[in-house]
């Protein structure tokens, strides 16, 4: 286990190096001068030359890179040219709304595509899987800004059940101020006993949830179809069925947990994914995450921000493949061996 | 690895239409309409000339009626020719993403699969940097550095596509290339760069050709979101997500606008789901 451990973190910190570079020469390409972007249009000469100086823009590009993966490692991501705040405190504040977002979006993927999964295979070939298998390709084929716009207009605007958008009443700032512990501002809620706030996030927080779970949710359910299927058909599974435990049975009690070990696997994977998906969402809703930081960005041309950002989500990646392997290689040592 | 055969295997309609070829059959059929429609786009649109910037202000916004089947959009123009047009642009991205990446992806999987040792250890490195950016994170930050346009979203994507053909063609190059033919072949003193072409890649195909079915549909949905964020295709383009954007102020009014374009990159990207299920299924079985 050391062995394999030290060559798959090797790996991971060479990934990491290589996203930094590339998210770099991104940058570098990037047009328009940032210079002028931060100095502003009417700046002077010598405040042009300043800005420069300051983001040592007159240096040569592989000293520009050098100063760029030092500052990165101790903690300086730059800073945002249209907030004018350091870029590591703006996504410290945006990360954890998109977090609250995406997790409650996987928790629905999860507790809606399982079931679904298990139905499908128990009825292998017959209308409930028909109907499963068309709908989560349904499900993985809609555009989630336009089914994000559609359950707004209807279920916000039209029908009023939900609010159009933000996290949560603003107003409650006053009457119940929130303490924070993490950030995520429904565990905040729940952690402090506001409960005002936490019924306001978790009403906002239904359609856009549910847009984002759409994805995760159909990916599941195929997923489990099929290892379901597959590990029914081994030979415990037989043993099972001779001894007379029914179908349900087999694939409930037996069949479903070293079937799920493959569905967890791609929910850490699907997650990065979801984060992106999540900005369009983000955009349509208007929720104080990743997205709209990203937005804002990318129309100020802000290349520190958006560096930040696309930095950001690629190690979150990075990081959640580690994990699936690393606790795949603790559970399964025929994974090390590869 | 079959599953056992049910014991009273009762042949419904039902059951053969879950079957496998049924679903690709299906998948193929609704992709070839939409191909249809699109290449006669000129021919069947009600109003040909609303595929591009043609402006009919009197006509704006009137809902879905005889004269216009899905309505009319902001300036006038018919919302079902603009749909068709938008067909072709929404195929040509698809395609063209899918030819860049797939062809880029191939050859360099399958020089890595067959190489090993270091050269396959680089070229999966460098791809396994690429594939930690999502594909719409980096079609993103590499858009706002090109200008907006049709072609910029081609090389976006197809910037973050081809790792995934790489990495799938590598392993699948990597077991063929340990075949006998193989052997045979370099015995016979075949150069290295003819074994290749002639031997490993025809062989370790099929895979990938099934992934690139399967990959149509996301590759019309990150098209979709670049333009639907004002970083892909610019009007006059009738192009879906654009059109989405354009609506969306609209939605509540004037429904049509946004829907049916949506509708269209939801058939769209289904149908190359479909067909891609049922390839997959077929293959794996």
């Amino acid at each position: 286990m050391p062995k394999y451990l030290i060559r798959r973190l090797g790996q991971a910190v060479l990934v990491v190096a290589g996203v930094i570079v590339l998210t770099f020469a991104i940058m570098r390409l990037v047009p328009g001068d940032p210079a002028v972007a931060y100095a502003g249009p009417k700046a002077t000469a010598a405040e042009l030359a300043e800005a420069r100086q300051r983001f040592g823009l007159d240096d040569p590009l592989p000293v520009q890179l050098w100063n760029y993966v030092r500052d990165l490692l101790g903690g300086d991501w730059g800073t945002s040219l249209h907030t004018r705040q350091p870029v590591r405190d703006d996504l410290l504040q945006a990360f954890p709304a998109s977090l609250e977002l995406v997790g409650a979006a996987l928790i629905i993927a999860l507790v809606v595509g399982i079931p679904l999964g298990i139905a499908a295979a128990r009825y292998k070939g017959r209308l409930p899987d028909l109907t499963v298998r068309l709908s989560s390709m349904l499900a993985v084929s809609v555009p989630v800004f336009w089914l994000a716009l559609a359950l707004q207009t209807v279920f916000a605007s039209g029908l009023g059940w939900f609010p159009v958008a933000g996290e949560y009443d603003a107003s409650l700032d006053q009457t119940s101020p929130l303490s924070l512990y993490t950030n995520i501002t429904a565990v905040d809620a729940l952690i402090g006993g506001n409960w005002p706030i936490l019924t306001s996030t978790l009403s906002h927080l239904v359609l856009p949830a549910l847009v984002i779970a759409a994805y995760p949710a159909g990916v599941v359910a195929q997923m489990t179809r099929a290892a379901l299927i597959e590990e029914s058909s081994r030979d415990h599974a037989r043993l099972e069925r001779a001894l007379g435990f029914g179908e349900t049975a087999v694939l409930t009690r037996f069949a479903l947990r070293p079937a799920l070990n493959p569905v967890l696997s791609l929910i850490a994977l699907v997650f990065a994914y979801s984060i992106v998906n999540g900005f369009l969402v983000e955009a349509v809703f208007n929720w104080p995450g990743l997205g709209r930081y990203a937005a804002d960005s990318i129309r100020s041309l802000d290349t520190p921000a958006i560096a930040g950002v696309t930095l950001l989500v690629a190690v979150l990646y990075v990081v959640a493949n580690l994990a699936v392997d690393l606790v795949q290689g603790l559970v399964d040592p025929r994974v090390r061996a590869r | 690895m079959t599953a056992p055969a049910l014991p009273a295997f009762r042949r419904t309609p039902l059951r053969r239409l879950a079957g496998v070829d049924r679903l690709a059959v299906a998948g193929a059929v609704l992709l070839a309409l939409i191909v249809l429609a699109a290449l006669l786009a000129p021919w069947i649109a009600p109003y040909p000339e609303d595929g591009g910037s043609a402006t009919h202000p009197l006509e704006a916004l009137l809902p879905p009626s005889g004269a216009h089947w899905f309505g009319t959009d902001q300036v006038g123009r018919d919302v079902l020719s603009r749909v068709l047009f938008g067909a072709r642009t929404s195929l040509l991205i698809a395609v063209a993403v899918l030819a860049v990446s797939g062809v880029a992806g191939v050859l360099l999987g399958v020089v890595a699969g067959y190489a090993g040792g270091w050269v396959r250890d680089v070229i999966m490195r460098v791809t396994d940097i690429f594939l930690a950016f999502p594909a719409l994170l980096l079609s993103l930050a590499l858009a706002v550095v090109l200008q907006p346009s049709v072609t910029t979203v081609i090389v976006a994507i197809a910037v973050t596509w081809w790792p995934w053909y790489a990495r799938l063609t590598a392993s699948v190059a990597a077991s063929v290339s340990t075949r006998g033919f193989v052997d045979s072949a370099r015995c016979l003193g075949v150069p290295a760069p003819l074994i290749v072409l002639r031997h490993v890649l025809p062989n370790s195909l099929t895979p990938v050709l099934v992934q690139l079915s399967l990959d149509g549909g996301g590759v019309i949905l990150t098209a979709a979101a670049l333009s639907y964020l004002g970083l892909g295709a610019h009007e006059p383009t009738p192009e879906w997500g654009l059109m989405v954007q354009q609506g969306q102020s609209l939605f509540t009014t004037d429904w049509w606008v946004v829907t049916f374009p949506g509708l269209a990159i939801l058939l769209t990207a289904f149908a190359f789901n479909v067909l891609g299920e049922g390839l997959r299924a077929r293959l794996s079985r």
